[in-house]
């Protein structure tokens, strides 16, 4: 016990300010939701991530959003493990035509008032991966997207910054 | 041309091979030998090489119509370094070949997966359920035929799928996924249990099925190590890598020293930083997020050095064919060498308590056993092979630059659990800084420099194995006319390792399943394609 304590002291508190990011990385797309809907989130937002056809390196970066350096919980965005408790769906990947069926019933299963950021260049347009008889492209072409984060994958931070734009948008 | 015939499983095929090439001679002299033989003896043969101790490494089949051929069947075997591979041809009007099922297990999914995907039947095979394609496709139409149009969008069929049951008093089925809890890719899993012990588990992938290989088919040889590079995220260096080396002993390119110095830095920086992740994640599992907290800390911040280093945080697209994209200066290696070293320090200070937290350790030990034998009979490669008794690392056994100078030490454990799993990539991290400061100490001083070369016939063949963190990667490309990819097969570790996490289910508890799980890490993009 006391080594993990000696280590907590040792190591106080890693986490830094979101660094400035550039802001085109995030494009707010219209999407399903008016755009202020976010704002009834704000400070608190639950998200539900799904991959819906990514080579998993997204993946990574959204599990570095959650790390004590980024640690997105302070500014109340949290990852929820059901549908039905989310706010927000974080999606991956170009949309595989395997995937199809169980995005369509996660966005159903998610509670109005929601919103849907799509994650990573696959995500926003296919991405290498393109349009087959395996991938259907973009999330949009599934379901409504509120906002495309680039990046491939896109980097902790621009992912971050891309969901608090998304919660609040800055237009009022 | 030398033809390296002393050895165990060349000698034994010879007497039943009407032809020979040779694939990927490298300096060492492990030449990788492709022999012809009639279909009849495809099965008999592989009997054989089981006996010489070889392993299934894949299996695949290429649609060689556009040149002048038939449906080339595949196997490729393995031996300690030695590769071969043995191929057969089969005419679309009756595209038969006998099954490789009666002699190695993970034929099983590779046959499924060659059937759904070109309708060359394997004959014998006891299941033939679709594989990776779900049920939903039509049973007529197979996407890696040269007929079929990548575009193409067949209706949905109704067809449903028959799961392998369990049936008795107080049996219960717990169905997962494909959309799971975590922040992880989708699979469906199917556990048949009786209170806590589960009795069967059955997985079904394919849900990140992107076509990956059909759009190879699309690019040029020289553009396809961005696909590659994609085929599985968290390897993207060692799958860019193995496509870069199957091209290069198709062509006959040799990159310079440098290049494959640096190449092999950025394999040893990738393993170090997903075995980072994941003895975090481990820890997670068990509840001990304090050790997670640190380790997500740690890969952090060797992410973020990559990305000063070598401008992407994963190091993505530094590797193409004939070299690397990036030089590493004399400063550079002074910041690799100094951050290790503090990296070093506290990676032994977590280790000192990932060692010494009981509760920790009781949820670890004798956690999802997979015994030696059957590890062996599955296949398993990797730190998951390794955990379980198998003595393979492509490191030593199809060495490439830096690793024909000196033999890598990869540990082997043989308790085959969760443990075990997690121990080997502890000693595998310390031996990757180890090899990484060789690396920079003897890095070449000259500049990079990118090699040329031209296309290849139509036709020729190049071959890799590579091991990436996760374990050995085979990557087999057949050109085709003017520098296109007639065929890019790429097997990922996890296509024969999820066999072995849904075998050692079996007899565990399912509160252990995110413990076993994660332990395999096995990735669903790299399977799926």
């Amino acid at each position: 016990m006391w080594r993990i304590l000696i280590q907590m002291f040792r190591t106080g508190i890693v986490t830094e300010p979101l660094p400035q990011v550039d802001e085109s990385k995030a494009v707010v797309c219209g999407g399903g939701m008016r755009p202020s809907a976010g704002k009834l989130f704000k400070r608190s937002v639950t998200i539900r991530q799904v991959d819906a056809g990514s080579c998993n390196g997204c993946e990574l970066e959204i599990h570095a959003v959650n790390n004590p350096i980024y640690d997105c919980e302070r500014f109340g965005v949290h990852f929820a493990a059901s549908p039905r408790h989310a706010d927000m769906l974080l999606v991956t990947g170009p949309v595989t035509r395997n995937m199809e069926i169980a995005l369509k019933r996660t966005y159903e299963a998610t509670p109005t008032p929601k919103l849907v950021v799509a994650v990573g260049d696959c995500a926003k347009n296919g991405g290498v991966f393109g349009e087959s008889y395996a991938s259907l492209g973009g999330v949009g072409n599934v379901i409504p997207v509120d906002v495309c984060i680039s990046g491939c994958p896109p980097t902790p931070a621009d992912i971050l910054s891309g969901i608090l734009k998304a919660v609040d948008p800055g237009d009022g | 041309m030398t033809i390296n015939i002393s050895t165990a499983l060349n000698s034994a095929i010879l007497p039943y091979a009407s032809d020979q090439k040779v694939l990927t001679p490298n300096k060492l002299g492990i030449l990788v030998n492709e022999y012809q033989v009639d279909r009849s003896r495809f099965q008999e043969i592989a009997g054989i090489l089981k006996k010489e101790g070889g392993r299934l490494a894949a299996e695949w089949a290429a649609d060689e119509t556009p040149l002048g051929g038939d449906f080339g069947v595949y196997a490729c075997y393995a031996r300690s370094d030695e590769y071969v591979i043995i191929k057969t041809s089969v005419p679309a009007a009756n595209p038969a070949f006998p099954s490789l099922t009666k002699y190695f297990i993970p034929a099983y999914r590779f046959e499924r997966q060659m059937r759904s995907f070109f309708g060359v039947v394997p004959e014998g095979h006891p299941d033939m359920r679709p594989w990776i394609l779900h049920e939903d496709w039509p049973a007529d139409q197979y996407p890696l035929r040269k007929s079929f149009e990548i575009n193409s969008r067949p209706p949905r069929g109704n067809a449903d799928y028959r799961w392998s049951r369990v049936e008795g008093e107080g049996v219960f089925e717990i169905p997962v996924g494909p959309v799971h809890a975590g922040i992880i890719e989708p699979g469906h899993f199917r556990f048949q249990a009786v209170g806590e012990d589960i009795l069967n588990l059955e997985a079904k992938l394919g849900y990140v099925h992107k076509g990956i290989e059909k759009r190879f088919e699309t690019m040029p040889l020289r553009d396809g190590v961005k696909l590659a590079a994609r085929i599985s995220g968290d390897s993207t260096v060692a799958h860019a890598l193995a496509y870069c080396m199957a091209l290069e002993s198709m062509t006959g390119c040799v990159p310079c020293a440098k290049s494959q110095w640096i190449r092999a830095l950025l394999l040893e920086r990738e393993r170090i930083a997903n075995h980072f992740g994941d003895l975090g994640a481990l820890a997670n599992d068990a509840a001990f997020t304090f050790l997670f907290y640190h380790f997500t800390k740690l890969k952090e911040l060797l992410l973020r050095a990559n990305l000063r280093l070598f401008g992407h945080r994963f190091m993505m697209d530094v590797i193409i064919p004939g070299g690397v994209t990036m030089d590493v200066n004399q400063r550079e290696c002074e910041i690799i060498l100094s951050e290790l070293a503090d990296m070093k320090k506290e990676f032994e200070r977590l280790m000192v308590i990932y060692e010494e937290n009981p509760s920790f350790q009781e949820r670890i030990f004798k956690t999802g056993v997979l015994e030696t034998e059957m590890a062996e009979a599955l296949c398993v490669v990797g730190f998951a092979g390794r955990a379980s008794g198998q003595i393979l690392d492509c490191r030593n056994d199809f060495p490439f630059g830096p690793y024909e100078s000196f033999a890598v030490s990869a540990p082997v454990l043989h308790s085959g659990d969760v443990h075990a799993r997690g121990w080997v990539r502890v000693m595998e991290i310390r031996e990757s800084m180890k090899i990484i400061e060789k690396i920079i100490k003897t890095l070449p001083q000259d500049g990079v420099t990118l090699s040329s070369f031209d296309n290849p016939p139509a036709g020729a063949e190049g071959f890799s194995a590579v091991e990436g963190w996760r374990g050995e990667i085979v990557c087999w490309i057949q050109a085709g006319k003017d520098g296109a990819i007639n065929r890019c097969m790429a097997r990922d570790p996890s296509a024969v390792n999820w066999l072995g996490l849904e075998t050692l289910t079996k007899g565990d508890i399912v509160p252990d399943f995110p413990l076993c799980n994660k332990s395999f890490n096995a990735s669903y993009s790299g399977h799926d394609l």
